[in-house]
């Protein structure tokens, strides 16, 4: 008491009107008098415009908010570790256990709850945060409480930003159609849900088909979500789908190159993906521990030494192996498939068996939203890393004198070494550029899957099945079958389950081989086999 | 035809077998104190069966030229056919001794015994179930592969995605075949013990004969007319098709014969380990087939088995001593064999003969 009068005294000495009461007073006043005078300092409180008034009216409604008799001020009593702790509810500070004799609840009805409910509703939906009021107007449409329509309808008279006054129509909706609004405005409000179109809308209007006067509309409307939302569940499908399809693009890209162009099955493909995602492990610990401000770049940085690592190794194998080898593609396949078990092997006892954790970088976590799809960064950036691979390749084979001799050996080896082309040299770099791009490809799948040993060993049948489906020495063919072939597994799923839509894309390619022997884009050309 | 059969290095290396198959069991179950443990019994018995395999898939890449890298499915579909007969043979010996049901049907809440289970109860209907399953596996993909003339590694990729899709199927627990446990617990095999010595020394005795049997076919196949057609269209196989000849028939008939030639091998290796599962089907596994053939001398059949039996058993040595090592050791051994031994270590030992003897070197 004799505290009250010191503010009261503080107050006036300092003359600071009684109308604009600050939060202190206002709190201090919460335990005295009736239910109605507690009304009237809610109010009062939800007027200050100080941010804590939220804590104070939320504690209120809960009934933790307590008069602490021997501090003499009003505390919200927090059970902790089954022990009742009191803290002060203006500066949030812990005053210490408290026994039931400690302390004074300050009591609520349902009246005052409901009040508080509409008090707090209207100053959430004023807050200047935009982001804070959608979720204050998705809070009403969850609660669908009509007591909060004036306050909405207040809210939505003020608000300038589109997309809260989306949020705060949609909200009114289900406040009007729980409120006992006449049947015109429910009917409007069915509509403004059958715009909204997602799962919630179709929640709350099941939730009235039984309704004698918005019977009809809702369960029509109800209809026309559900088509809607088939619709975002296709594009959803249609997303992983290329998410799937750039992935098998970038494992299969390299391969395309070296098969399309020189002949050779490397079967140590899937190996050099590895050493790919291997050296972004190695970035990127040495980054974590030399200089962790850099940690965001790591695959940039990472990218390029990927390439030449897989590069060089590529080129290695060229020049140690299957030089020895041209003519004779079957060898080549099992001299690869021995490098791919040593290269394997090497990685497994300079690492360890076990999987390697690779981090994503903050532009690469987390997810958006379109409509009802969800994309997470990862994928969408593996995607766009794809088609920037894919076009810098093009580019490089359609217009520069290096990608020149690449064509002219894949078109005829004979007359291109006649023209005075070292073809010797063009296999050593065509071979090494496709594992240049296995390297890149291990960056981005390190993102997505589990670094270990056996990463190249998922990859090798799916890539071989893209080259074997698009065309082998064509990178459209690539890109067509990397992208069908995705789509086709995601669009599979759901009815046939994970591995039996793989096994039905398999028996697919297998039969589709045999009406073209040579993949969807094929090089035409008179030569007779063998 | 006993000559034509039997030449040189097939007489000594048959000789060798039977004094082999007669010995080891002799070791194992007659002598005071076991000179031949019962371990290795079953070792060798595997080892012969992946000697048929390699002599198999030797007939197909070796002759025709048609690299297979499915055999392991063909094998393993053998094994399970095989599996299936070993599983309904525990009756009520298993687990929750259901008297049709084996365990893991009950255990996935199976009512009854799925159509393709059935007659498997028979040995016999198994027994034909082990050539026939491989077989019109074989004669529909091969139909298809041969007849719009998918040859090359293009052929060997698609034999590949065979085996890797069927390796799929097999891991899942709808197919009724085990899922990833594949089929094991295996008590007898018609009415004896898989236990005891005796039976272990009679499969070993049975692989030797298969072993055998397959050589002594598959080198009456090569040596016949139609052998050198095969190897016409292995060196050739626009030039065979012009003169005639309808390629795809003769690649058909080897490619069957060879898969059941497999699906044999893999039912004895069935009762020999005493587990069939999916990972036999692993494309890792059909390639390790063919460095068995490239290692021995591809297309001296022999040599395939030779070469499947060294490479075998150096994998179970060096993954007993350094595990580290084997796959460094087969890599490098893939690497080297095709870079430096193209006819494999018999093709060279033949040359080193043949460079002696200083006479024209006779192709196989």
């Amino acid at each position: 008491m004799l505290k009250k009068l010191l503010l009261t005294f503080a107050f006036v000495a300092f003359g600071i009107s009684a109308n604009a009461q600050d939060l202190e007073t206002l709190v201090a006043q919460l335990p005295e008098g009736s239910y109605s005078d507690r009304a009237k300092v809610v109010q009062a409180i939800s007027q200050t415009g100080d941010e804590r008034a939220f804590a104070v009216l939320e504690a209120l409604s809960g009934g933790n908010l307590h008069f602490h008799k021997s501090e003499g001020i009003i505390v919200e009593v927090r059970e902790i570790g089954g022990e009742d702790i009191a803290f002060n509810i203006l500066d949030n500070t812990e005053i210490g256990p408290v026994g039931r004799r400690d302390t004074k609840k300050i009591k609520v009805n349902n009246g005052l709850r409901r009040e508080i409910s509409a008090v707090l509703g209207n100053m959430y939906l004023q807050n200047p945060d935009p982001d804070k009021r959608i979720e204050a107007a998705n809070a009403v449409f969850k609660s669908g409480d009509p007591a909060q329509l004036e306050a909405l309808d207040a809210a939505i008279s003020a608000e300038s930003d589109g997309e809260v006054a989306t949020a705060l129509v949609e909200a009114h909706a289900v406040a009007t159609l729980n409120s006992d609004a006449p049947a015109a405005e429910k009917l409007a409000a069915i509509a403004t849900l059958r715009e909204r179109g997602d799962r919630d809308a179709q929640g709350v209007l099941s939730k009235f088909t039984g309704d004698a006067d918005l019977g009809e509309a809702a369960t029509t409307a109800i209809a026309e979500i559900e088509k809607v939302q088939k619709l975002w569940g296709l594009g959803q499908n249609v997303w992983y789908g290329l998410s799937l399809g750039s992935v098998l693009l970038l494992a299969a890209i390299g391969l395309a190159i070296t098969f399309g162009v020189m002949g050779v099955i490397n079967m140590a493909h899937g190996e050099l993906i590895m050493l790919g995602a291997y050296t972004t492990f190695a970035v990127q610990e040495y980054i974590r521990n030399a200089m962790p401000e850099l940690f965001d770049y790591s695959l940039l940085i990472a990218a390029p030494l990927a390439f030449l690592v897989a590069g060089s190794v590529g080129v290695g194998i060229e020049r140690g192996i299957v030089r020895h080898l041209y003519g004779r593609p079957l060898e080549t396949l099992l001299a690869t498939w021995g490098v791919s078990l040593i290269l394997q092997q090497t990685v497994r006892s300079i690492f360890g068996p076990n999987n390697r954790e690779v981090g994503n970088p903050e532009w690469m976590s987390g997810a958006f939203e379109i409509g009802a799809m969800t994309i997470t960064y990862s994928r969408m950036w593996i995607l766009v890393f794809s088609l920037i691979v894919f076009t810098g390749l093009l580019l490089l084979l359609k217009r520069t004198s290096m990608g020149l001799r690449m064509r002219a050996v894949t078109q005829n080896r004979a007359m291109a070494a006649d023209m005075g082309i070292n073809t010797g040299w063009v296999d050593a770099m065509t071979f090494g550029l496709g594992a240049g791009i296995a390297g890149l490809a291990g960056v981005a799948l390190s993102q997505i899957d589990n670094v270990s040993p056996n990463l190249g060993q998922s990859y090798i049948v799916d890539s071989f099945m893209v080259v074997v489906f698009g065309g082998a020495g064509n990178l459209w063919g690539a890109l067509a079958g990397a992208f069908s072939l995705g789509v086709a597994n995601k669009f599979l799923e759901p009815f046939a389950g994970a591995v039996l839509a793989k096994i039905l894309v398999l028996v697919f390619i297998i039969l589709f081989i045999q009406k073209r022997p040579r993949g969807l884009f094929a090089l035409k050309g008179r030569a007779v086999e063998n | 035809m006993f000559k034509r059969l039997i030449d040189l290095r097939m007489g000594l290396f048959l000789a060798a077998l039977f004094i082999v198959t007669v010995a080891v069991p002799i070791g194992n179950l007659m002598m005071e104190g076991k000179p031949v443990p019962s371990y290795a019994v079953a070792l060798l018995g595997k080892y012969l069966c992946y000697a048929l395999l390699a002599v198999s898939l030797d007939l197909v890449w070796g002759f025709a030229g048609i690299l297979s890298l499915g055999h392991g499915a063909f094998f393993a579909l053998g094994g399970y056919a095989m599996g299936m007969h070993l599983m309904r043979e525990i009756g009520t010996r298993g687990v929750y001794a259901d008297p049709v049901l084996p365990d893991f049907m009950v255990f996935l809440n199976y009512e009854e015994l799925p159509w393709f289970w059935l007659g498997f109860d028979s040995f016999w209907f198994a027994a034909i179930m082990v050539m026939v399953v491989p077989g019109i596996l074989a004669f529909v993909f091969g139909w298809l592969a041969f007849r719009s003339r998918v040859t090359g590694v293009y052929l060997s990729i698609i034999t590949q995605a065979m085996t890797y899709a069927l390796m799929l199927a097999f891991f899942r627990n709808e197919m009724g075949l085990g899922g990833n446990n594949g089929l094991t617990d295996f008590k007898d095999v018609l009415g004896f013990s898989l236990q005891s010595d005796a039976t272990r020394a009679g499969l070993f005795v049975a692989a030797a004969i298969a072993l055998t049997a397959g050589l002594l076919i598959s080198k009456y196949i090569t040596t016949s007319k139609l052998g050198k057609v095969l190897v016409g269209v292995r060196d050739a196989e626009s030039r065979t098709r012009f003169i005639g000849y309808r390629v795809e028939g003769y690649k058909l008939f080897v490619f069957v014969v060879s898969a059941m030639m497999a699906g044999i091998a893999g039912a004895i290796y069935t009762p020999i380990v005493g587990i069939i599962n999916p990972g036999e089907f692993s494309p890792a596994n059909s390639i390790e087939i063919v460095i068995w053939v490239a290692l021995g001398g591809r297309g001296t059949l022999v040599g395939a088995a030779i070469g499947a039996i060294v490479v075998a058993l150096t994998k179970t040595l060096l993954t007993g001593w350094i595990p580290e090592v084997w796959l460094f050791a087969l890599g490098g051994m893939f690497v080297l064999v095709t870079l430096y031994l193209p006819n494999g270590v018999l093709g060279a030992v033949e040359d080193i003969i043949n460079k002696f003897k200083s006479k024209p070197e006779v192709p196989a």
